[in-house]
């Protein structure tokens, strides 16, 4: 009984965890972790735009091209390599 | 200094009384410039430099801001601009300056907006916390200028201390004291551009403006010509030139420099090439009416902020080229004058990057005044031949971009772009933004223009044109198919490729010459302005390297031209 909970736990973790190019349009959610290096996090930290920050997916466009995110007031176009190495929690209401 | 796009170059402009570019997209100031202002009875210079989000440059214009700190001297003073309505990542940069102990005042700039938006910020209680004078202004209305500049005087070294590691906590606890957000509904201006990033309705609105664009300047270039420039020309000028004329004995070595030669017994403005007649023709006649009308679309684009939304939109293809979209700004900035085009390329954060952006501008990107000449000449002929011309150097432009993507070593980053929210273009902004714009231009066009007339008429009498053409002769009669003339247009187009189309009016060519002219006359090398440009933006060795594929792949173009079009 407990065992299948944890499983269970896990499986909700792993799909509660998805990349900013994951997300759909209009999804919510808090930036949990950038695996980008130092350069990514600068320039992303720069815009204010950093772990633990709630973001919402504006927009992506075709053929991996770059995802649009809103933090607070700001919007930012982010390219797709580096928006798959942003991992964000969405949120459960949210989720499918 | 401050955050790019927050309004520094509209504060320098309020300051000065200077006329200083400013759009609302990230970078659009790529260099520093001086200005004076009196503070108090004393005269004092002020520097607007380029935007940055850090003192950690990532980009050729960044680095140009943190030099410009560097280089401070004893009494110098920061005006550090924010954007009230990203006061967090704002602070970043603030608190970043504040450990430089430098005398600062911060002003809090778009104040109007954050009241749309639902945030109140408390300047009074972020001014005590600081230690550094804090001042709320619009500044394209002006709205708080002239405190700020009375708190220039009250500027002193802030005294606020953090541990480096703690600046984001140190920002959180301020914005938490100081600002508050209430929940409001979203205004029509983000919704639009919302949907104007949504591939589904942002492309076809994308094509629309673009296209919109083209109609307006087509309508605003013609009307001006038709209604302004034609009759100024025919009806005023022309009695006078003719008077004129007739006082120098309607002949001669100096009638022919100053009025030109009559054609069919009439001064012809287009042909007649005297510094009087062609000479202001071309700039004020023939060019400056399409001047206008492209600048007053591009900076009404510009203002709104749609040049970062097609930025997105064009990524993917810009991939392509081995740039990201936001290399589309050079390329549209050229589209009027390569020289901004070229100087814009400081926008982009790798060499390889500004060596394509800058030779595909170069080849591709025909500036205003070569396209108004092609239109007046080949228009006639009909706009098929147009697109012919434009057609190609589209196809030169993505396929030398694809050559490029595959050779050109280096790195190519992705985009990373801040996109700011549309705004009202503010009216009066505009219309000086585009009266500087226009001013730039005479200032630079009309003495070129007059000496490549002067060059052309001293070209002809000493018979250089004719031996060139000679020489020349087995490339640009055989390869290229046009007259041993027409050389004289391609000396002339490394001054000034407005008269060198003009050149060719007086030639009698076929349409296909024109074409294979036109298309090999915007290609083949960039104006002098634009190549000294050139030479300081991507130093010698690059800049050679670029001409070389200019000149190779002109002649290839203009060959394969000659080959495939009929007649």
């Amino acid at each position: 009984m407990a065992e299948t909970s944890t499983d269970a736990n896990k499986k909700d973790f792993a799909v509660n965890r998805v990349s900013l190019v994951q997300m759909r349009p209009g999804q919510k959610g808090k930036i949990v972790e950038i695996n980008g290096g130092y350069g990514l996090a600068r320039k992303l930290e720069a815009l204010g735009i950093r772990t633990g920050k709630e973001i919402t997916k504006i927009s992506e466009q075709l053929m991996r091209g770059p995802v649009l995110l809103q933090q607070g007031h700001t919007q930012a176009a982010v390219g797709f390599g580096m928006a798959s190495r942003v991992l964000v929690e969405v949120n459960a209401e949210d989720r499918k | 200094m401050g955050n790019p796009n927050v309004g520094k170059s509209v504060v320098f402009n309020r300051f000065t009384g200077a006329n200083v570019i400013a759009s609302n997209y990230p970078g659009t100031t790529v260099e520093f410039t001086k200005g004076n202002m009196k503070l108090g009875d004393r005269q004092v210079e002020l520097i607007d430099v380029p935007g940055t989000y850090t003192l950690e440059p990532t980009c050729k214009a960044e680095e140009i801001a943190v030099q410009m700190l560097n280089e401070h001297a004893d009494g110098d003073i920061i005006v550090n601009v924010v954007e009230s309505t990203n006061l967090e990542r704002s602070l970043n940069l603030t608190l970043q300056l504040i450990k430089r102990k430098i005398p600062t005042v911060v002003a809090l700039n778009f104040w109007d907006e954050t009241k749309h938006k639902g945030i109140s910020i408390d300047d009074k209680k972020l001014e005590q916390t600081l230690g550094v004078p804090c001042v709320p202004i619009c500044a394209v209305t002006g709205e708080g200028i002239k405190l700020l500049v009375e708190k220039l005087k009250e500027a002193k070294p802030p005294d606020y201390e953090y541990e480096d590691n703690q600046r984001w906590q140190k920002i959180g606890s301020i914005v938490e004291k100081v600002q508050t957000v209430t929940h409001r509904h979203h205004t029509w201006l983000e919704r639009l551009g919302d949907a104007s990033v949504r591939p589904l309705t942002g492309i076809p609105m994308a094509i629309v403006v673009m296209f919109l664009a083209f109609k307006i300047i087509r309508f605003i270039g013609e009307g001006l010509i038709g209604h302004v420039g034609e009759p100024l020309f025919e009806k005023l000028w022309l009695p006078v030139v003719m008077k004129l004329s007739a006082l120098m004995g309607s002949g001669g070595f100096l009638h022919d420099l100053v009025i030109g030669q009559f054609i069919d017994g009439q001064i012809d403005f287009g042909q007649s090439f005297g510094l009087l007649t062609t000479g202001l023709f071309v700039p004020i006649g023939a060019v400056l009416p399409y001047v206008v009308a492209f600048y007053v679309v591009l900076s009404f684009l510009e203002d709104l902020g749609f040049i970062p939304r097609l930025a997105v939109m064009v990524d993917t293809l810009m991939h392509k080229l081995g740039l990201h979209g936001f290399a589309i700004v050079p390329m549209l900035l050229g589209l009027g004058c390569n020289v901004p085009g070229a100087l814009s390329t400081r926008i982009l954060e790798t060499r390889r990057e500004r060596f394509i952006s800058a030779t595909l501008l170069s080849i591709a990107v025909p500036c205003a005044a070569l396209q108004a000449m092609i239109v007046g000449l080949v228009g006639k002929h009909g706009a098929g031949y147009l697109a012919i011309i434009y057609g190609t150097l589209f196809a030169v432009w993505v396929l030398l971009g694809v050559i490029f993507n595959k050779t050109v070593k280096g790195e190519s980053p992705e985009i990373f772009l801040e996109i700011p929210p549309y705004r009202i273009p503010y009216i009066r902004n505009l219309a000086k933004k585009i009266w500087i714009r226009i001013k730039w231009f005479l200032k630079e066009a009309i003495p070129f223009v007059l000496l490549g007339v002067l060059i052309v008429n001293l070209l002809y009498t000493f018979g250089i044109i004719q031996f060139a053409g000679k020489i020349t002769a087995p490339v640009v009669t055989h390869v290229l198919g046009l007259p041993q003339e027409a050389v004289g247009a391609l000396i002339v187009g490394f001054l000034r490729k407005d008269v060198a189309v003009g050149m060719l009016v007086p030639l009698g060519l076929t349409i296909k010459q024109l074409v294979i002219a036109s298309v090999v006359l915007a290609m083949y090398f960039p104006c002098v302005a634009t190549f000294t440009t050139l030479i300081k933006e991507l130093g010698v060795v690059d800049m050679l390297k670029s001409a070389g594929v200019m000149v190779i792949s002109s002649l290839v173009v203009g060959g394969l031209l000659n080959l495939i079009l009929p007649g």
